[in-house]
């Protein structure tokens, strides 16, 4: 009846998980509790559940994103403590929790901070900045949102009933194999990936899609910001990408299910094959994460500097160039599995010209900054925090490019130390710098200054703290996912990482204090412009938090920046004053399509992670019917009044019209 | 284990590259850095000496500079790396003094098995080699995954089922070092750290004959004991019964090892962790 289920699922044994999930728990029902009790479900349900406007669905990724930040960070934590007091002693975390709890980290990191974070923020913002009403299709966009929060949800399930994977955030075979990973742990990971990887590759086509095809008047490619370049790149790197994890996915799994030999041992299998098609899409991956970072820094930069982005065109180029280059480098990741001299040098130098258009992006930065009037407000300060960490992480990462080096640095704490380095300084840096730029954007109120700085410092700071002694201990020979070790030499180098962690964990926190603050103080943030920051680009154009249509009349654009010069050109011959005549704007419907459709994956990945085969039937059978009843719509949207419109955009002009005189009078 | 302390002629080469590769790269990105923080530093908007020049926003020079500067650091970073490449492929023979040594190494969960098949004897855990002898690996795994490394040494390379990989190196030092598995591989996979003894090349053919005088006999059937789950404490030593027991652990004539046993069908199997504590 229940398949592989039954109460030893739940390990009552181990303290730690047990407790941990008893208060995820106790926290979930609680919020539900207050929700229902408050009357807010209703409100929840029709604002926001069901919603397909992508403002809000890109909120909803970054929080997400921020609640497993948090758990991913937690497993961080126990990771750093953990090797801090694992010489020559077994520590607290036994290998089979350790193991979980590394695989988890990553996993989480990657997949549900990382990807819903810069998502959530392509989906808030590139529509804004191409001056239209929403992404090209807006259901989609729900179903993709709620495919990804299944796969979390799915992780998070694991840590009271049965095991995550214990093989590692990649699941290299065979270990991943039924014979050596017998468990649920792998099935957990993989059915998790698969479902909220459907997630991914919608978003992406949905974003390709809007920047190609949804451009207001007069938004040519060469006037796009460079957001909406690195949207572009990196949504087209998704699509092509993550076939290919789901391909490969889906042989580690007929291996498992169905006795396949895709990567086994026995019958011809090829563990080879596996690291090839895994690191095919996984290379790219970290270039799908790191270019929308890049196209936040272009923003923030140049908008902090007064100036437009230095050497646009020669931008477009680099990020172009790299979305390309990605594609040709994956070998990199086993040049210890003997290929031959010639693969190696090659693949290594090829790696290397990544770093050629990069490297030309600080560059641009750099020069954009240079002639500039540049406020320090938090967004800039990760910026330029960005800049330096990102520096120190290309200079590593070229050195294991170099196939001689990286058979001594290969999976060893250096590489832990590189990729973090990018992928912290890099992504999440960019992802907080863009929290910061666009959160009055959403909510129409500034975060507070004052934690948010004291955030950048703390962060950046525990960064390094936590990180350079990681580099060191690479050095002396310390290789990854050790859960205890007998090196004294290695020692010192943990204990100095824990406290940096410490210092990472108090940066979080002032960011969480941050939101709390700004969220009480919110009258006196308020920001009626719409344009706290003196903004270049469309999304500054229209009121914070925007009207559900965007912009009541789509924009004209005329140039690169363009909202800069709409600005200037207004200055200077101030705003018509005649009322333009505005008009009915049909809207997409809300719908609960995607909501169903991932309640229903939800119990289907449970069903075939426990192989309770008729939940499996159940969850398929309505995940397609809601498809069915979606695509049997008779109405799919609705109109808004023109005198609606005109009322929300008369305020907006009339705020803007104050905002635009005063900065005409200094 | 310090890579930058190495003791042959691999590890030497490689850590040399190592450090050049920095230096070369450090010598744009230290006034790179230094250029970011001056001109944030300068051009902030409260100093008043700072020029704004909000039309500075294209220069075919600067472009030029910025485009070459990474491209000429890769040309001559591209150049070591494929010459390193070929020079210290693994595979490439690595010249010693006196007759090579031919050494068989195979991971088994959770431990290394070290074959001589030309001294008919084998140990586990611990790899005692002459110095200045050319040291053949042959590398292949019982089940999962691993790499072989010794830092101080040079190379690794992955130990994989069902395959072979080669790798030379050399000791040039009397003395102490150890080795690891660098490519996780289970639950016991921090206890495959083992020792590497470095003796004089006129000592090690006294080991050899110390080595074979012992009762224990590693053939088919003590092999596939060995590689149950578990890890290994001790230090054991064997004579070798058939020299081509790293053929057929290759060829998978022995079939590969076994992974653990499931407590119950419940998601949590049994841990191979228990045998590690």
């Amino acid at each position: 009846m229940l398949g592989k289920l039954d109460w030893s699922a739940i390990p009552f044994d181990q303290p730690i998980p047990l407790v941990a999930g008893a208060m995820v728990l106790v926290a979930i029902l609680g919020v539900l509790a207050w929700v229902v009790v408050k009357g807010h479900l209703p409100y929840l349900w029709s604002e926001w559940i069901t919603s397909v406007d992508h403002k809000r669905i890109g909120v909803m990724y970054i929080l997400l994103a921020s609640v497993m930040l948090l758990r991913g960070g937690s497993d961080a934590i126990m990771m750093r403590i953990q090797q801090a007091v694992a010489y020559q002693s077994q520590g607290y975390l036994p290998p089979e929790h350790y193991n979980q709890i590394f695989s988890a980290h990553g996993t989480i990191m990657i997949f549900f901070v990382a990807m819903p974070f810069v998502i959530g923020l392509m989906n808030l913002i590139v529509p804004l900045q191409l001056g239209v009403r929403d992404v090209a299709f807006p259901t989609l966009n729900s179903v993709g949102f709620w495919l990804t929060a299944t796969g979390a949800l799915l992780v998070n399930i694991s840590l009271v009933v049965g095991e995550f994977a214990r093989t590692g955030w990649l699941a290299f075979p065979p270990l991943s194999e039924l014979s050596y990973s017998p468990g649920v742990g792998v099935d957990y990971y993989a059915w998790s990936l698969q479902i909220s990887g459907v997630g991914t590759l919608v978003a992406g086509i949905n974003l390709v899609t809007t920047v190609l095809k949804l451009r207001t008047k007069g938004m040519n490619y060469l006037r796009m910001p460079m957001f909406c370049w690195t949207t572009l790149a990196s949504n087209l790197l998704i699509v092509a990408a993550f076939p290919i994890l789901t391909a490969t996915l889906a042989m580690l799994l007929l291996d498992r299910y169905l006795g396949f030999h895709f990567f086994t041992n026995e019958a011809g299998g090829n563990v080879m094959m596996f690291m090839n098609l895994i690191w095919a899409w996984g290379h790219p991956e970290v270039y799908i994460l790191v270019l929308p970072a890049f196209g936040i820094f272009s923003e923030v930069v140049s908008t902090f500097s007064g100036k437009a982005l230095f050497g646009y065109r020669s931008m477009v180029l680099a990020t172009m160039a790299i979305c390309v280059i990605s594609f040709m480098v994956w070998l990199h990741h086993f040049f210890t599995m003997g290929a031959g001299p010639d693969v190696n040098a090659i693949f290594g130098i090829a790696s290397m010209i990544i770093a050629i258009p990069t490297g030309v992006k600080i560059y641009n930065w750099l020069f954009t900054m240079y002639g500039g009037r540049i406020r320090f407000a938090t967004p800039m300060l990760w910026s330029v925090g960005f800049m330096v960490t990102f520096i120190i992480g290309g200079l590593t990462g070229v050195l294991v490019a170099v196939p001689p080096a990286d058979f001594m640095l290969h999976n060893s704490m250096f590489l832990v130390a590189h990729f973090h380095n990018v992928i912290i300084g890099g992504v999440l840096f960019g992802a907080f710098a863009g929290f910061e730029y666009w959160f009055p954007k959403a909510f129409g109120f500034r975060l507070d200054e004052r934690w948010g700085k004291a955030a950048f410092w703390f962060t950046f700071t525990g960064f390094y703290v936590t990180f350079m002694p990681l580099y060191i201990a690479g050095m002396l020979g310390m290789t990854r996912r050790m859960q205890h070790y007998d090196v004294a030499a290695w020692r010192p180098w943990m204990i100095v990482a824990a406290v940096g962690m410490a210092v990472l964990t108090i940066g979080v926190i002032c960011q969480i204090v941050q939101l709390v603050v700004s969220i009480r103080n919110r009258e006196a943030l308020r920001d009626r412009t719409g344009d706290p920051w003196d903004g270049r680009s469309l999304e500054w154009a229209t009121s914070s938090p925007p009207p559900v249509f965007n912009f009541a009349f789509n924009p004209d654009v005329r140039g690169e920046d363009a909202y800069w010069e709409m600005k200037a050109h207004a200055r200077q011959q101030s705003f018509e004053h005649e009322e333009p005549e505005y008009q009915d704007i049909e809207m997409p419907r809300n719908s609960p399509t995607g909501f169903v459709c991932a309640f229903f994956a939800t119990i289907m990945g449970f069903a075939l992670i426990w192989h309770i085969w008729w939940m499996v039937i159940l969850g398929g059978i309505g995940a397609f019917a809601t498809f069915v009843v979606f695509a049997w719509r008779d109405h799919d949207e609705y109109v808004i009044p023109a005198e609606e419109v005109a009322r929300i955009d008369r305020i907006n002009i009339e705020e803007r019209r104050s905002l635009v005189s005063m900065a005409g009078a200094v | 284990m310090n890579l930058l302390d190495p003791q042959g002629p691999v590890a030497a080469a490689n850590s040399t590259i190592l450090v050049d590769s920095v230096f070369i790269m450090l010598v744009i990105v230290v006034p790179t850095i230094f250029a970011i923080l001056a001109f944030a530093f300068w051009f902030r908007a409260s100093n008043p000496k700072a020029r704004y020049q909000p039309e500075f926003v294209y220069s075919g020079r600067v472009e030029m500079v910025v485009w070459a500067i990474p491209a000429l650091t890769v040309i001559l970073l591209g150049g070591v790396a494929w010459i390193g490449s070929h020079q210290l492929d693994p595979a490439a023979p690595v010249p010693g003094t006196g007759s090579p040594v031919r050494i068989q190494a195979v991971s088994l969960d959770w431990k290394w098995l070290f074959i001589y098949p030309d001294q008919r004897i084998a140990t586990v855990n611990t790899l005692t080699v002459p110095a200045g002898a050319e040291l053949n690996f042959q590398l292949t795994s019982s089940s999962v995954m691993n790499t072989f490394f010794i830092p101080q040494l040079g190379s690794m390379i992955y130990t994989m089922n069902g395959m072979v990989t080669k790798l030379n190196l050399r000791a040039d030092n009397e003395g102490k070092l150890q080795g690891l598995s660098a490519h996780f591989s289970g639950d016991g996979f921090p206890d495959m750290m083992f020792d590497v003894n470095v003796i004089s090349p006129l000592a090690f053919p006294e080991w050899v004959a110390a080595t074979a005088k012992t009762d224990a006999v590693l053939n088919a059937d003590s092999y596939k004991k060995l590689m149950q789950q578990g890890v290994e404490k001790g230090r054991p030593v064997y004579r070798l019964d058939d020299p081509r027991l790293f053929d057929l652990i290759a060829t998978q004539h022995i079939p590969p090892g076994p992974g653990p046993e499931l407590a119950s069908e419940a998601g949590r199997p049994h841990s191979g962790g228990h045998d590690a504590r």
